[in-house]
């Protein structure tokens, strides 16, 4: 039978703000157990939540950028459930009037565009986490997470393979990073995906009946945990079997998933407006602010590299991977005497090998965009030759310093002017008269045996083009 | 209304309150009072009214993001009823 | 000093003029609790050292000539507000242990005008019921009667100011829990608008109810602790935020033209014949100090009731899923895995009546029951508020009885939870529509028992209700009155 996947998307994106979406606390990575659990996040008796404008923000920008509908009055909820690391047996969340709702996001697979729709995006606080390392087999609570801002974005059912889950998910990375909503760190837990998925047989309309993947904290995870979902999936009903909906979890040293025991009992999480909580309003001159100040979307940026610089897709995609990588490109730009296409080479290439060889993101690139401009401009204008330029560009990446100055230094310039070429030539020809007899006489090959000779002569300096034309005019010569 | 045993068990299963078996007629018994209150609500024709969460119609006021709380562990923890390295304990949470 | 027969007013210039330091009046008040609350059962928690070091800084504090209107006074308050140091048990077994880590935003309004913590006093339960007989430390006495309730579930504060163990007590209010204890007691209780005194530190029981305020003798000894109380808090979302007001400023001006509501529906049985008596003759008294009788109807009164039971139910059961044994409060001894824990620790923490209340609100808002229970009941709920908007329309100050029976005794209505939750029909509206809430001592009833006669005013109208109720102070004395045993 062929099988139709469908897969859903819940992802939830920390947002980068300093305190708690209902607290005063830091929401820092890395502290001390419990050091950043204040007394509203630990939910002592008595203390009350106060809503964090900078996670408005966030949740309305990220709205504006998907193209959604930013609700101007939305409702805060209770959703109940006990876990030790939920101190106040409710998580505040948003349920049925959401900040904000629609959208899409548009993702590329095999050369292939889709606009994936989303269902909504709301606002909560995060859980703190349980360690379970031994404490003579008890679990250790830290609550420095408890009431980190989260926005939760729900995409439809709109995936057809885990390619595209991977997809959707890494476009949707890109644009919280881009916005500044979220600083991206999925290892730390500020990007989390759970997966719905389900399988039916091609051609029928009812959904098939769905798993919870949860808390999938890598693309490759995603992928693994998908493909092995569905797999299971199909393979269950090819036996006769029946999918049961239920919550499952990746376990990626068996690259399987495996079902949630604890959560398998009929939960209900009795969700109610939070009576702490007023309603939140949105003004439209809310909306115009955040408006005004977002950045040029990637996607927009994206086509508009095709389209200004005559870039490829691809490479117009490579340059805006992220904002640093769009904003070192767009500031390389006017130094490399605006040569998009040589400027997208370097990035795409040299440079990204030297980040990846040290694990580097571009804005900790140890060749700034100015540095890199020098010394592509020289490039450009023939001082140096591509080759010299990786060997000067390795040096520039070690020892720092710009590009005319190494090149003066170490009298790498380019010997371009056709009468230092000519002298040069001239005394080879002298030297090698039999070879230029060959040559005349018809045997070509011995054309590169005059520039090697020739390089060689100037020390690697001869500008290759410009002796090109030089060695024919001469041995054409009488 | 009324409500059976098992509905009273797995409402107090949802609230994490130990019933035990002695209690359970006499809260079905004042349950059944309740239920008897509360359900005149059901005889209300409440056609076309809004749910009213708050008397007052008021906003949500919003806080500003500066971090103002200190770490104050010791003191929080100095009531708690279980804790070592800065963490609370608790029986192992299973997954 | 005779505490028995002195207003906050006299405490508070006797102190200013030196006559009295706080030490004196405080080990006064301390003297009278060692002496009398083994009879009633008031406090909780009483820690002179603490209380007396209070009183010397506030004596210093006077001695600079930097006193306000409360410095150096001692206060009792309800055990549901958070004092840091200080035992903060809710009146429940799960926080006996609970020595609060931080001050509730009224305590520290309290401190900073220089008053002192006289003391914890006793309550229902996380604030869940009308006799004080829920409390985990036992139940409150009626001054008036020992062997009669003393209202709930503020009624550890109504019996100590009764008692004149305390010259004022803050308490709180969610369905009727100042101004019952408070008719109950002989004493005066306001609720204030919601919203205007801080949530921020007091216990919650129903957030969207919720509101603390006073219990004092007297209407200008409410104004005078209002006036410190209240005050806007960013730590509170539902705090409110208004230019300081004089609460006392209106007293003493006169009431001629005062249109007073009367509910037809406060006044058509439902209340007992003595109650009814009393209130009559407080309306008398309203009529020759020059103020009109109009005529309202709040149509869905009667289904107030039934509304506050499924919303306070509902707001309880997840405000209460905080106390699981994990960061402070009671741990069950015994316990196997997670569940077990949690369930055994909150079977054990929680007393009869907060665990009905907390599945009543579990069911209320479970999967299937909720649109069909907690929907329709805020439905309801804005049909009641509308009631109000419209009965303001027509007058200035609602008034009828805040209970309608005098003080019942222990034990008449334990065993029927509805009997007790009818106990609070003439009060929960108000929390209802969020509107303020004064009850005054209006003579007495059956078995010489106080009735007090509730006013309920328009939104942020407290001042106007102060007056009306000074008003009546000052034609009457029934505020005056104290039980036998304050007199000893
Ligand atoms: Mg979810
Ligand atoms: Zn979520």
């Amino acid at each position: 039978m062929d099988w139709e996947v469908v897969i859903g998307l819940e992802t939830h994106a920390q947002l980068a703000t300093h305190s708690k979406i209902f607290s005063g606390a830091s929401t820092a990575f890395g502290a001390a157990p419990n050091a950043q659990a204040s007394a509203v996040d630990l939910a002592l008796p008595g203390v009350l939540p106060v809503l964090n404008r900078a996670a408005v923000d966030c949740a309305i920008r990220f709205g504006l950028s998907t193209g959604a509908t930013v609700a101007s009055r939305s409702i805060f909820a209770r959703k109940n459930y006990f876990y030790p690391d939920l101190p106040k047996g409710y998580q505040i969340s948003q349920y049925e009037i959401p900040v904000v709702s629609g959208g899409t996001v548009t993702i590329e697979v095999e050369g292939q565009a889709r606009t994936i729709r989303l269902t909504r995006a709301h606002l909560e606080e995060d859980a703190g986490k349980s360690l379970h390392e031994d404490f003579h087999g008890l679990s250790g609570i830290d609550l420095n997470r408890a009431g980190t801002p989260l926005l939760e974005i729900v995409s439809e059912p709109d995936l057809r393979s885990a390619a595209e889950a991977v997809a959707y998910a890494r476009a949707l990375h890109r644009l919280v990073t881009w916005i500044g909503i979220c600083d991206g760190n999925m290892q730390e837990g500020s990007f989390r995906c759970d997966a719905n998925v389900s399988v039916r047989p091609r051609g029928q309309e009812e959904l098939g009946t769905r798993c919870e993947i949860k808390n999938l904290n890598s693309f490759r995870f995603l992928e693994k945990a998908i493909e092995y979902e569905i797999r299971r999936q199909i393979e269950l009903i090819q036996a006769g079997g029946a999918v049961v909906q239920e919550t499952r979890l990746y376990d990626p040293d068996r690259d399987e998933t495996r079902s949630m025991r604890s959560k398998e009992d009929a939960q209900d999480y009795r969700y109610f407006p939070d009576p702490d909580l007023l309603p939140l309003s949105i003004e439209a001159a809310w909306i115009d602010r955040v408006r005004a100040e977002l950045p040029e979307l990637p996607d927009a940026m994206q086509q508009r590299f095709t389209d200004d610089f005559g870039l490829s897709m691809y490479d117009a995609g490579v340059l805006t991977a992220s904002r640093d990588m769009a904003r070192y490109f767009l500031d390389l730009l006017p130094c490399a005497g605006n040569d998009a296409k040589l400027c997208a080479n370097w990035v795409s290439g040299e440079l990204a090998a030297a980040l990846h060889r040290e694990s580097l993101e571009i804005q900790d690139s140890r060749v700034s965009p100015q540095q890199l401009g020098g010394l592509l401009k020289r490039v450009q204008d023939g001082t140096i030759s591509g080759k010299m330029a990786k060997e000067l560009f390795d040096v520039l990446w070690r020892e720092g310093g710009e590009a005319d100055a190494l090149i003066e230094a170490r009298g790498l310039k380019q010997i371009s002017d056709v009468s230092s070429l000519e002298r040069i030539v001239e005394a080879l020809m002298a030297e090698h008269p039999a070879q230029v007899a060959e040559y005349r006489a018809g045997k070509e090959k011995v054309f590169g045996f005059f520039v090697g000779r020739a390089m060689k002569a100037s020390g690697g300096r001869a500008n290759p083009e410009q002796l090109n034309v030089v060695l024919k005019q001469r041995l054409k010569a009488e | 209304m009324a409500l059976t045993d098992t509905d009273l068990r797995r409402l107090a299963r949802l609230a994490r309150l130990r019933l035990e078996e002695t209690e359970i007629s006499g809260l079905r018994e004042q349950f059944a009072g309740i239920l008897g209150l509360i359900d005149q609500l059901q005889a209300v024709d409440t056609h076309g009214i809004e749910p009213l969460s708050h008397a007052l119609d008021l906003e949500a006021r919003l806080r500003e993001d500066v971090v103002t709380e200190m770490d104050q562990r010791a003191r929080f923890q100095s009531v708690a009823p279980q804790v070592e390295e800065g963490l609370y304990l608790v029986p192992k949470v299973i997954e | 000093m005779d505490l028995a027969n002195t207003s906050l007013r006299q405490l508070a210039s006797a102190l200013h003029e030196r006559r009295i330091s706080s030490r004196e009046l405080t080990q006064a008040y301390l003297e009278r609790i060692g002496r009398l609350d083994g009879q009633l059962g008031a406090f909780i928690t009483v820690d002179p050292d603490k209380t007396l070091s209070q009183a010397d800084a506030a004596d210093a504090r006077i001695a600079r000539g930097e006193a306000g209107p409360l410095t150096g006074i001692p206060v009792a308050h309800k055990d549901i507000f958070c004092t840091e140091g200080w035992l903060t048990t809710c009146g429940s077994r799960m926080l006996s242990n609970f020595v609060s880590p931080y001050d509730a935003h009224v305590i520290e309004k309290f401190a900073a005008a220089g008053a002192l913590i006289l003391g914890k006093t006793n309550m229902d339960e996380f604030a869940m019921g009308s006799s004080n007989e829920t409390s985990h430390f036992g139940p409150v006495k009626n001054p008036w009667n020992l062997a009669k309730v003393p209202g709930g579930s503020s009624g550890g504060s109504a019996a100590a100011v009764a008692a004149r163990l305390a010259p004022a007590a803050t308490a709180t209010d969610t369905g009727g829990s100042i101004r019952q204890p408070a008719a109950l007691c002989g004493v005066s209780g306001i609720k204030p608008t919601y919203g205007l005194v801080s949530r921020y530190g007091m216990i919650a029981y129903a957030s969207s109810l919720d509101q603390g305020g006073v219990i004092a003798p007297s209407a200008e000894d409410l104004g005078l602790v209002l006036n410190t109380m209240v005050g806007f808090d960013t730590r509170d979302s539902t705090s409110i935020e208004r230019p300081t007001e004089d609460y006392t400023a209106a007293l003493g001006q006169p009431l001629k033209g005062l249109r007073i509501g009367l509910p037809r529906e406060y006044f058509s049985g439902g209340v007992s014949p003595d109650v009814a008596q009393a209130i009559d003759a407080a309306l008398e008294v309203y009529d020759r100090l020059g103020a009109e009788r109009v005529e309202v109807s709040l149509p869905h009164s009667h289904l107030s009731v039934p509304v506050y039971y499924v919303l306070a139910p509902a707001e309880a059961s997840s405000n209460l899923s905080r106390y699981d044994g994990v960061r402070y409060g009671h741990r069950a001894a015994q316990y196997g895995d997670l569940n077990d824990m949690y369930e055994r620790t909150r079977a054990e923490g929680f007393g009869a009546e907060v665990k009905r209340r907390i599945l009543t609100g579990t069911y209320v808002l479970s999967r299937g029951y909720y649109d069909a229970y907690y929907l329709q009941a805020q439905r309801v709920r804005r049909l009641i508020v509308n009631d109000f908007r419209e009965a303001f329309a027509r007058c200035d100050v609602i008034m009828g009885p805040s209970s309608p029976t005098v003080a019942f005794g222990f034990g008449e209505k334990t065993s029927d939870p509805v009997q007790m939750y009818l106990s609070d029909i003439f009060t929960i509206s108000v929390n209802l529509a969020g509107l303020p809430g004064l009850s005054i001592p209006a003579g007495f009833g059956a078995a010489g028992l106080p009735v007090g006669l509730q006013l309920i005013g328009n939104y942020f109208s407290e001042g106007r209700l102060l007056q009306a109720a000074h008003g009546y102070q000052q034609a009457t004395d029934w505020h005056r009155q104290v039980p036998d045993m304050a007199r000893a």
